[in-house]
């Protein structure tokens, strides 16, 4: 176990592991408000993100790498988003889709939404829109898709990036 | 050149090894190279992120036992005598003396299930 960590692993190597893993992103479909609606038209033939090796939807978080917020984080479903990011396994992305789970959207002043899915949970993309349409999600798994290619394996291995905090 | 009978099923047998070997390999170079790093958090049942209640075994209704009974009685007798009725007269008395005491067998099931009153549905 922990080849990675523990031995020097040539360029080719970490560039084939980084070319699988950014074309085979099992997405976790955490949607919580109308941006869920598009997401799911994001996923389904239309624009079907499956042609970019996004497979939809993982049945629970353990066979999950991506997690797509999609909607209205309260304060009070913050702790069930923490456990299900804390339950996916490394290596783990984030895209915050929508305004909502961005910065608070609309409700920027609201006493009950969380300002921002970055204040629970690391995340690598963020998807403006207000809901964003099919096309912008499409467009963030493809900034995500450079972002893991020219990652540094070992850091991302190495579990700081993604590892779990207090809490909210 | 003709292969014999039981040379036939070496294509199994090295389909068989091919299968096992290769989800031997990639299970193994998964196991290798993925992190491992098991949290409290992640090893509790998923529940849609709240905490699990209670525990995973649920009582069901015992009636479902009745059905669960005659449903494998039939379906194991169905499964087996639909290929055995295609192929049984190249095989001779052996298969219809094997195929009887099968049916037999499952024939005791039945006649349990009539004396213990599970047919009597109203």
């Amino acid at each position: 176990m922990g080849v990675i960590e523990n031995v020097p692993v040539p360029s080719p190597v970490k560039f084939i592991l980084n070319w699988g893993r950014r074309y085979s992103l099992w997405v976790m479909n955490f949607g919580l408000a109308c941006c869920a609606i598009e997401l799911i038209a994001a996923s389904t033939s239309k624009h079907d993100f499956m042609r970019f090796g996004v497979i939809p939807f993982a049945h629970g978080p353990r066979q999950a790498d991506l997690l797509v917020v999609a909607g209205t984080v309260t304060d009070k479903m913050a702790p069930a988003l923490k456990r299900v990011y804390d339950q996916i396994p490394d290596p783990k992305y984030v895209i915050s889709f929508g305004s909502c789970s961005n910065c608070g959207g609309p409700y920027w002043d609201s006493y009950s939404v969380t300002k921002g899915v970055d204040q629970i949970i690391p995340t690598d993309v963020y998807v403006p829109g207000c809901p964003p349409r099919p096309q912008a999600l499409l467009h963030g798994i493809i900034k995500l898709q450079e972002k893991i290619a020219g990652e540094d394996i070992r850091e991302k291995w190495s579990g700081q990036l993604t590892a779990p905090s207090s809490g909210p | 050149m003709p292969e014999t009978y039981y040379e036939t099923y070496g294509v199994v047998l090295a389909v068989v090894i091919a299968g096992v070997g290769l989800v031997a390999v990639a299970l193994l170079t998964a196991r290798l190279m993925s992190p491992h790093r098991p949290l409290p958090e992640k090893l509790t049942t998923y529940e849609c992120g709240i905490d699990p209640v209670g525990e995973g075994w649920s009582q069901s209704q015992i009636r479902y036992y009745v059905y669960a009974f005659l449903f494998v009685i039939f379906d194991v007798e169905s499964v087996f005598l639909f290929p055995w009725a295609t192929v049984f007269e190249r095989l001779g008395y052996t298969a219809v003396v094997e195929m009887a005491v099968f049916i037999g067998i499952l024939a005791v099931g039945l006649l349990y299930a009539w004396r213990k009153k599970v047919l009597e549905w109203a």
